[in-house]
C-alpha cells in the first residue's frame, strides 16, 4: 500500500523534507496557472511546469517550464505532479508522467472518458503510481502541503482524516470541522467518476494507521457501491477510530445522473439507502445535514473516551 | 446516456447480434403500414429510457387490424416511471424455449469490465439466479472464456455457439462504442434453436461522447437542457416548486437532500461547476426563468475565494431586466458578504448565513 505521507511529505533527515516538489502539467492554461499560483501560496513547493511548445519560459519569473514530463523529472527529480489539462488530454498527460517516473499523479480534470482512466490506472498499477482522481479537489495535508484547487479557509492543521468523493462538500465539511476545533491531518478528494484512481477503500488503507488519528470522516455520494465496501472493510478490520459519514443525494431521482459522472441510482444500484444501511451496520453515524458532522464526530469521541 | 430497446437494437444489428424483425415508429399512421410489413401477429412495445414496461402494459400482443387499432393508441398514451412514450416498435411475436441473460457493464469497484450471464433470465437483474460473473479487464473477451461461460450455463452444441458468438460481438461493441452497460435480457433460444436478442439496454459513457459522433442522433435533450450544458452546468428537472442552484454536484445534492427533509420539493437541480460569477450566476437565472412551475429559487453557494457581490450584482441585473420576478433564498459564503446584503436590500434576495435558514425560509415562503 503506497504510504502517501512519505509521498506528500518525505522523511524526517531528507534534504527536501516536508517541502516534496510538485510538477505541474498545464501550468500555463487560465486554470491550470491561477491554481498553481494559489498552490505557491500555500507553500506547495512547485519544481517544475510542462506545456508542449512552451518549454523554456517561467512561470511567476520562477517555476521552469518544460515540454515533457521526462526533461521536467530530470530536472527536478519530483515524484508528483498534478494535472490540469483539458480532459480529452489527459491519458497522454498521465501516461507521459508515469513514464517519466512519477508515483503520485493527481488528476483534476472532469469529464475523462472512463476507458481513458483505466488505461491510466492500468500503466499506474504496472508502474507502482498513484492516482488521485480524476475530478477531485486534490489532496492536502492542512497547513503544510496542498496538491489540488481547494480553497485554503476551511482547513486547518488537526487530527481528522477525511476522505470526499465531492469537492464543495469536502470544503463544506471541512469548513464545519474546523469551526468545532477539528482540525484535518489529511483530506483526500477520491473524485466524482464512476471510476477512481483511488478509491474511498484504497484511500482508508493510506489513512488508517495514522498513529495520532483521532478521527474519521467519509464523505459520499449516491452512485457505486464503494461506500458499502468500505463499510464491510471497517466492520472486517476492526477499525475503531471514531468514525462518521454523511451521503449526499437522499433526494436525488433514480437513473439520473446528479451532476458527477459517477452519481447515479440504477435499480438499487448506488442508492443512498443502501448506503446508509452498511454504515449503519458498521456502527458509523450518518449525517442528515453537513453541519451535523462535527456534532455526530464528538459525540463518537466521547463515547470512546 | 441510456438508449431506447429499438435505438439499441439498431447497434445490435451493425454488430450482427441476431434479432426479430421490428420497426418503430412514432405516429399510427406510420405503424399500420409497418403492421401491414411485418405481418400479425407481432408485439407493440412502448419505447421508453426506463425498465418495468411490461408491468405497467407498456408490451402488448397483437393478433389482428382491430387489435391493433386499440392498442397501439393506448400504449402510445401510457407514462411509465413519469415518461412519456418516444416511439413505439413493433416487433414478430417469438417462439421461445428459454430465456437467458447476458451482460457486460463497467464494474464500478472492481475497475473493470464484467460479464454476467444466466440460463434463467427474463427477470430483472436483481432476481436473476445462478448469475456467472466474469471479470474482462477493458472488455476483451476471448474465444475461451467466452465457451467457458457457455458451459457453465450448461448450453451446448450449437447453441453454445451462437452464445459465443453473440457475447464476443457484444463485447466488441461494448468496447467500440466505450458502453457503461450492454444488456441482453432476455436472450433467448427459440424453438428452432437459434439465438436471438428480445430487448436491448445500452449505456453510453458521456464523457466519451466527443469520440463517438455517431452516437448522437440518440442524444435526446430539451433545449433548455441543451443551453445548460453549452453553460458548462449541469441541470435534471425535477417536478417540484423550487428550483435550486449551487455551485458543486455534491453541495447541489445535499441541498435538495435538506430542502426535501423539510417539505420543500425541488423544480430543478442546477450545479454551476466550481467557480461563481456575475456570468454564470445571470446564466443560471436565465436557465431558471424557462421552467415551468417555479415559485421560488434556493441558491448554495459555497465560494472560499468567491465575493459574494459579485454573486449580488447578478441577482440585481436579474431583476433589473424582468428576467425574474421570484423571491431568492441563498446562502452566499465567501468574501465581503456584508456588502452584498448591503446591496440586495430591498430586493426580492435574501441572504442567509446558513443553508439551513435559506431553507426554512424558502419552505415558508413558497408557502405563503
Amino acid at each position: 500500500m503506497t504510504d502517501i505521507f512519505e509521498l506528500l511529505k518525505g522523511k524526517p533527515g531528507d534534504s527536501d523534507y516536508e517541502k516534496k516538489g510538485v510538477i505541474v502539467q498545464g501550468i500555463t492554461g487560465a486554470y491550470g496557472s491561477l491554481h498553481t499560483k494559489q498552490m505557491m501560496a500555500y507553500g506547495t513547493n512547485v519544481v517544475a511546469g510542462v506545456t508542449p511548445g512552451k518549454g523554456g519560459q517561467k512561470f511567476e519569473d520562477k517555476v521552469p517550464v518544460y515540454n515533457t514530463m521526462q526533461e521536467a523529472v530530470d530536472a527536478t527529480n519530483a515524484k508528483i505532479s498534478i494535472v490540469f489539462v483539458p480532459a480529452k488530454f489527459f491519458l497522454s498527460a498521465a501516461k507521459d508522467a508515469l513514464e517519466s517516473g512519477i508515483k503520485l499523479l493527481v488528476a483534476i480534470p472532469e469529464h475523462v472518458p472512463i476507458r481513458d482512466t483505466m488505461e491510466a490506472l492500468d500503466l499506474a498499477n504496472k508502474k507502482g503510481a498513484t492516482i488521485i482522481g480524476p475530478n477531485t479537489p486534490g489532496i492536502m495535508i492542512p497547513e503544510l502541503i496542498k496538491i489540488g484547487i481547494m480553497p485554503p479557509m476551511p482547513f486547518k492543521a488537526g487530527k481528522i482524516a477525511v476522505l470526499s468523493k465531492s469537492g464543495t462538500l469536502l470544503y463544506e465539511i471541512s469548513d464545519a470541522l474546523t469551526n468545532s476545533g477539528f482540525g484535518q491531518s489529511i483530506t483526500i478528494g477520491i473524485g466524482g467518476d464512476p471510476v477512481n484512481g483511488t478509491r474511498l477503500i484504497d484511500a482508508f488503507e493510506m489513512v488508517k494507521d495514522i498513529p495520532d488519528m483521532e478521527g474519521l470522516v467519509i464523505v459520499g455520494e449516491i452512485g457505486g457501491d464503494s461506500e458499502e465496501i468500505l463499510a464491510q472493510r471497517i466492520i472486517d478490520s476492526g477499525f475503531n477510530k471514531p468514525t462518521v459519514a454523511y451521503i449526499a443525494g437522499r433526494a436525488a431521482p433514480k437513473e439520473k445522473r446528479m451532476g458527477h459522472a459517477g452519481a447515479i441510482v440504477m435499480g438499487t444500484y448506488g442508492s443512498a439507502e443502501s448506503k446508509v444501511s452498511m454504515f449503519n451496520k458498521a456502527n458509523i453515524p450518518v449525517a442528515k445535514r453537513p453541519a451535523e458532522v462535527p456534532v455526530l464526530l464528538a459525540g463518537k469521541m466521547e463515547k470512546s473516551d | 446516456m441510456q438508449l431506447l430497446e429499438f435505438q439499441a437494437k439498431e447497434l445490435f444489428r451493425e454488430y450482427g447480434i441476431n434479432l426479430l424483425d421490428s420497426i418503430s415508429s412514432t405516429n399510427i399512421e406510420d405503424g399500420r403500414k409497418h403492421a401491414k410489413e411485418l405481418g400479425y401477429p407481432f408485439v407493440i412495445k412502448i419505447q421508453v429510457p426506463v425498465g418495468g414496461r411490461g408491468k405497467a402494459g407498456g408490451i402488448q400482443k397483437c393478433q389482428n387490424d382491430d387489435e391493433f387499432e386499440l392498442k397501439y393508441p393506448q400504449v402510445m398514451d401510457l407514462t411509465i416511471k413519469g415518461e412519456k412514450a418516444r416511439a413505439i416498435l413493433l416487433e414478430k411475436m417469438a417462439d421461445i424455449k428459454k430465456e437467458l441473460y447476458l451482460s457486460i457493464f463497467l464494474n464500478r469497484s472492481k475497475r473493470c469490465y464484467t460479464i454476467i450471464a444466466s440460463a434463467e433470465g427474463g427477470v430483472e437483474i436483481e432476481s436473476v439466479k445462478n448469475q456467472i460473473i466474469k471479470e474482462v479487464g477493458l472488455g476483451d473477451v476471448s474465444d475461451e472464456l467466452a465457451r467457458e461461460v457457455a458451459k457453465e450455463m450448461e448450453l451446448e452444441g450449437n447453441t453454445a455457439e451462437q452464445f459465443v458468438d453473440t457475447l464476443k460481438k457484444l463485447s466488441k461493441l461494448t468496447i467500440e462504442k466505450e458502453a457503461e452497460l450492454v444488456e441482453i435480457n432476455p436472450l433467448a433460444i427459440m424453438q428452432d434453436n437459434t439465438i436471438m436478442a428480445l430487448d436491448g439496454k445500452f449505456v453510453t459513457d458521456d464523457n466519451s461522447n466527443f469520440r463517438h459522433p455517431e452516437l448522437q442522433q440518440y442524444q435526446e435533450k430539451t433545449a433548455i437542457e441543451e443551453q445548460a450544458e453549452k453553460s458548462g452546468f449541469s441541470l435534471v428537472e425535477l417536478d417540484g416548486d423550487i428550483a435550486v442552484v449551487g455551485n458543486g454536484a455534491g453541495l447541489v445534492m445535499s441541498t435538495l437532500d435538506m430542502l426535501s427533509d423539510n417539505g420543500g420539493k425541488p423544480a430543478c437541480f442546477l450545479d454551476v461547476g466550481g467557480g461563481a460569477t456575475t456570468e454564470s450566476v445571470y446564466e443560471a437565472l436565465t436557465l431558471i426563468s424557462q421552467l415551468p412551475r417555479v415559485k421560488g429559487i434556493l441558491v448554495n453557494l459555497y465560494g472560499g475565494i468567491v465575493k459574494t457581490t459579485v454573486v449580488a450584482e447578478a441577482f440585481l441585473k436579474a431583476y433589473e431586466n424582468n428576467l425574474i420576478d421570484l423571491p431568492v433564498f441563498s446562502r452566499l459564503k465567501g468574501t465581503e458578504s456584508e456588502k452584498a446584503k448591503e446591496m440586495l436590500q430591498g430586493s426580492r434576495t435574501n441572504i442567509f448565513d446558513s443553508v439551513e435558514d435559506a431553507i426554512n425560509a424558502a419552505v415558508m415562503g413558497i408557502k405563503k
